[in-house]
């Protein structure tokens, strides 16, 4: 079994992400599978940023705590890291910035005299220290060169005779970790929540990006801003997340598929607008990444504690859609089917994800066919078009400003069929009943569909239940703890998949709950759905995402396996 | 096509008198001369309403309509316009809508000049919610939230859109409906962002007609130029007389032909793979 686990760090504006971007990608060539996280602060320049980076001959979930190798451009990486090294762990560290003398194996490298030697720029370090560990993992020279090459272009020249002089040092000064051998696998990407996210909302139609930035949404923004043209699509950042959400609500009564993308905070200004979209039936996608709340929180960091907030936003009552992948290639099937959710009844979406999900690197395949657009429901136009016309299913037929013989009104107001404000009893009453008939079909839809995810053993008698990204940690905490042992991922949670969970419950003799919240916010939903109560959790909001090796051991604890 | 083509069904919850009669009649007469003219289809009109009185008017024209949250009637108008460029967009507002709730969007459309109109029924009052003031209301106003009388400096809108980049701005009254048609007709044919103040009496909270109407003239009858912005600022600070008509015109590219050039993006097709996107992170 191979595997590699290091940590790079720096300033920020010392380049680290991209750096660890770059070190992922060279291990995904070579067939490994790549997890990438990054942890930063809120600041633009110094103070403290470090990515984790493993690798291995098989598929991975998640990164660990403790890495093998620190790769430093700073002193201030290596104070802050030491103890994460194994007990043969090395520090690599630029010697014209830090000093280090043990007690794990220093590995001096001269970046900054490097660097001034081919009269490139501070951050051009980074291609120094991408060759030296390249070279001490015994990655070939040709591999790193064709991901420096594809990643800087034109600008790669200087960057390659830096990657160059670091191999070459590291090549000629210190002992290689090991030699990893290349694994023949089907190329699979590497690829980070947000743009897989945003890739299954294009294969579904989506049209229009509209967003405010707030971390950690803002790498969907990254992605789709430089990318838009290529998707045929179009990105748009108006004045704040109230116009933001209500441009979106207008796109969408127009005919185009429309997604935005915020955090917490910008979604509670969409609120009001979000109601809106239940009461006037217009189909919008709203991508919510959580990060540390209440209030501003610590924007960059994760959490799992909006969960109650989004399934009970907007006032009134009406169907909503809300899923919450786990992984890059969830976040592609499962935003795509929002999309198409959304669509078909008439109805908000939400795509609930987190700064793990979204800002992390993994190789993960993904099968572009697993998504496409399911055309909603049209109308034909012999009589008088009514936009809320009553039906069975309370999904009415569609059509857009522009159709001709038909007038489309929507509105914020309770109304009749054709859209006119209605305040009778009887009226309104009819109208209420008609959105919420939609639900009851989406559920018939909904189980034809994937709505949660069994891990593990399946008839093991002990059962942890969890939502959204926990899903890496909780897979890679299952192979240490060595027991039967199933894990329920719970996808989507509205409409709750309770006919599912019912089940999975009641064959459970223990029960353990893993959230990124301090009150158990998927348990009390699951009571409030189904009627069980889980009374077993490992729960911490941190803003860290669970380490498999200490998530393992509370597994153990929780079910008297220590 | 008539006037009366535009008839809704709903039933008129207007006060008996109140002005918003006069300005939905010119609003129906200019639809019904662009459909005759050629210049729209009727299904390419689309019109838009924020909360309040005002906002009946979505249900009082049949044609298609959006009737937004209060405050928002601007971001519904702008998403439209970037989803499908040839509709016909004509927005209408109150003082507390635009000025008060949403006047954050008011000011971005014009700087960008979006290509719509925005008329605001200015009867310097919350009407709908029974007489509170708004940024329009004028100083010794006596209403429930401001029992002393209003105190705050009141807002000028036309300063307000001038300052902000409106490529068209102008102030109506409606107790001169042929007069607010002409330059309703005028706004809504305006390449760009339109905005029409209208002076409306709220018979009810507000009676101002008596008030303004001595005072009332048409800026256009003498000699305006409306291609002077210092001209069009002069004029829209004169307080003894009260000038209405176009204050400045003007034309600058519109916000939506940058973005989108002639693209219809509700008529395009999603690509049909993304293979080459995904080979990217390979
Ligand atoms: C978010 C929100 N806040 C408050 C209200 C209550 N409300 C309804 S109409 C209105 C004021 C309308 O004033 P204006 O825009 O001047 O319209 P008018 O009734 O004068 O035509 C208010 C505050 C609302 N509907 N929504
Ligand atoms: S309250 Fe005023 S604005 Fe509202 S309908 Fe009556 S007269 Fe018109
Ligand atoms: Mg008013």
């Amino acid at each position: 079994m191979q595997e590699v686990s290091l940590l790079i760090g720096g300033q920020a504006g010392d380049g680290m992400m991209r750096a660890a971007e770059l070190i992922g990608r060279i291990f995904n060539r070579l067939g490994l599978y790549a997890f990438v996280i990054n942890d930063y602060g809120s600041l633009i320049r110094g103070g403290h940023n470090f990515c984790k980076i493993r690798a291995a001959d098989r598929q991975i979930w998640h990164h660990r705590e403790s890495v093998e190798l620190i790769a430093a451009v700073n002193q201030d990486t290596i104070a802050r890291h030491q103890k994460e090294l194994t007990g043969d762990g090395r520090v690599l560290y630029d010697e014209g910035a830090a000093k280090y003398e043990g007690p794990h194996e220093p590995l001096p490298i001269p970046l900054t005299t490097m660097v001034q030697e081919v009269g490139g720029i501070s951050i051009m370090k980074n291609s120094a220290m991408i060759g030296a560990i390249a070279s001490l993992y015994g990655v070939p020279l040709s591999v790193v060169e064709e991901v420096i090459n594809r990643a800087y272009g034109e600008k790669a020249a200087k960057n390659i005779e830096l990657v160059k002089r670091g191999y070459e040092f590291a090549a000629k000064n210190f002992k290689p970790i090991l030699k990893v051998e290349p694994v023949k696998r089907d190329p699979t990407p590497l690829i980070s929540g947000a743009e897989s996210l945003a890739l299954g909302a294009v294969k579904a139609g989506m049209k229009l990006y509209i967003t405010y930035p707030m971390t950690p949404s803002t790498a969907i923004l990254n992605y789709l801003g430089p990318a838009q043209d290529e998707l045929g699509i179009l990105l748009i950042h108006p004045e704040n997340e109230i116009a933001v959400a209500n441009m979106a609500l207008g796109a969408a009564y127009a005919g185009v598929r429309t997604m935005v993308g915020t955090a917490g905070g910008g979604f509670a200004l969409m609120q009001e607008a979000f109601s809106m979209a239940g009461q006037a039936e217009i189909p919008v996608v709203f991508v919510v990444g959580q990060r540390v709340a209440p209030a501003v929180g610590a924007p960059t960091y994760t959490a799992q504690a909006d969960l109650k907030f989004l399934l009970n936003a907007g006032h009134g009552e009406f169907p909503r859609i809300a899923v919450a992948p786990g992984d890059p290639e969830e976040a592609f099937v499962k935003t795509g089917e929002a999309m198409n959710l959304a669509w078909k009844y008439q109805s908000p979406a939400i795509v609930l994800v987190d700064k793990h999900l979204l800002e992390s690197y993994m190789s993960i395949g993904i099968d572009e066919n697993k998504v496409a657009v399911e055309p909603p429901e049209f109308a034909m136009g012999q009589e008088e078009y009514r936009r809320y016309r009553f039906t069975a299913s309370g999904v009415s037929p569609l059509a857009f400003p522009g159709q001709k013989g038909a007038v489309v009104k929507v509105t914020s107001y309770e109304h009749d069929e054709y859209g006119y404000a209605e305040e009778t009893a009887d009226g309104i009453q009819k109208m209420q009943e008609k959105r919420l008939r939609k639900l009851s079909s989406i559920i018939l839809d909904l189980k034809g569909r994937e709505t949660v995810k069994i891990h593990g053993d399946p008839a093991a008698e002990n059962l942890v239940v969890a939502w959204g990204s926990t899903k890496g940690a909780i897979l890679e905490a299952m192979s240490l703890v060595n027991r039967p042992l199933k894990f329920l991922q719970i996808i989507y949670l509205s409409p709750f998949p309770e006919w599912e969970v019912s089940r999975h419950l009641s064959k459970a003799r223990d029960v353990l709950l893993v959230e990124g919240n301090l009150t158990g916010q998927l348990g009390s939903l699951i009571t409030e759905q189904t009627g069980f109560r889980i009374k077993k959790a490992v729960l911490k909001n941190d803003g860290r995402p669970f380490d498999p090796v200490s998530l393992a051991e509370k597994i153990k604890e929780a079910f008297g396996w220590k | 096509m008539e006037m009366r083509d535009f008839d809704s069904p709903a039933k008129n919850t207007w006060c008996p008198g109140c002005n918003n009669f006069g300005i939905l009649a010119a609003v129906k007469q200019v639809l019904a001369e662009l459909v005759n003219s050629g210049e729209a289809r009727p299904e390419e009109i689309v019109i838009l309403s924020g909360v309040g009185c005002h906002g009946k008017i979505s249900d009082y024209i049949r044609v298609n309509s959006f009737y937004c949250l209060h405050g928002r009637t601007v971001p519904p108008a702008m998403g439209i316009k970037v989803a499908n460029q040839r509709l016909k967009i004509i927005a209408f507002s109150g003082d507390g809508d635009a000025y008060a709730e949403g006047i954050s969007h008011v000011v971005h459309a014009a700087r960008r000049n979006l290509n719509m109109t925005l008329v605001v029924h200015d009867n310097e009052v919350f009407a709908l919610t029974t007489s509170q003031v708004t940024p329009t209301t004028k100083r010794g106003f006596r209403t429930k939230s401001a029992p002393k009388g209003s105190f705050e400096a009141p807002l000028n809108p036309l300063h307000l859109m001038l300052s902000c980049g409106a490529t068209f701005v102008a102030r109506g009254f409606s107790g001169d409906p042929r007069h607010l048609r002409s330059i309703l007709m005028e706004a809504v044919r305006h390449r760009g962002f339109s905005f029409i103040d209208v002076i409306q009496e709220c018979v009810t909270f507000n009676p101002i007609k008596e008030k303004y109407l001595p005072k009332i003239y048409d800026l256009n009858k003498e000699g305006h130029d409306v291609t002077n912005f210092s001209a069009a600022w002069e004029r829209a600070s004169e307080v003894e007389r009260i000038p209405i008509g176009i204050f400045y015109r003007v034309e600058r590219e519109t916000y939506e032909k940058q973005l989108l050039g002639e693209r219809i993006l509700a008529e395009e097709k999603p690509i049909p793979s993304i293979k080459k996107a995904l080979q990217e992170f390979i």
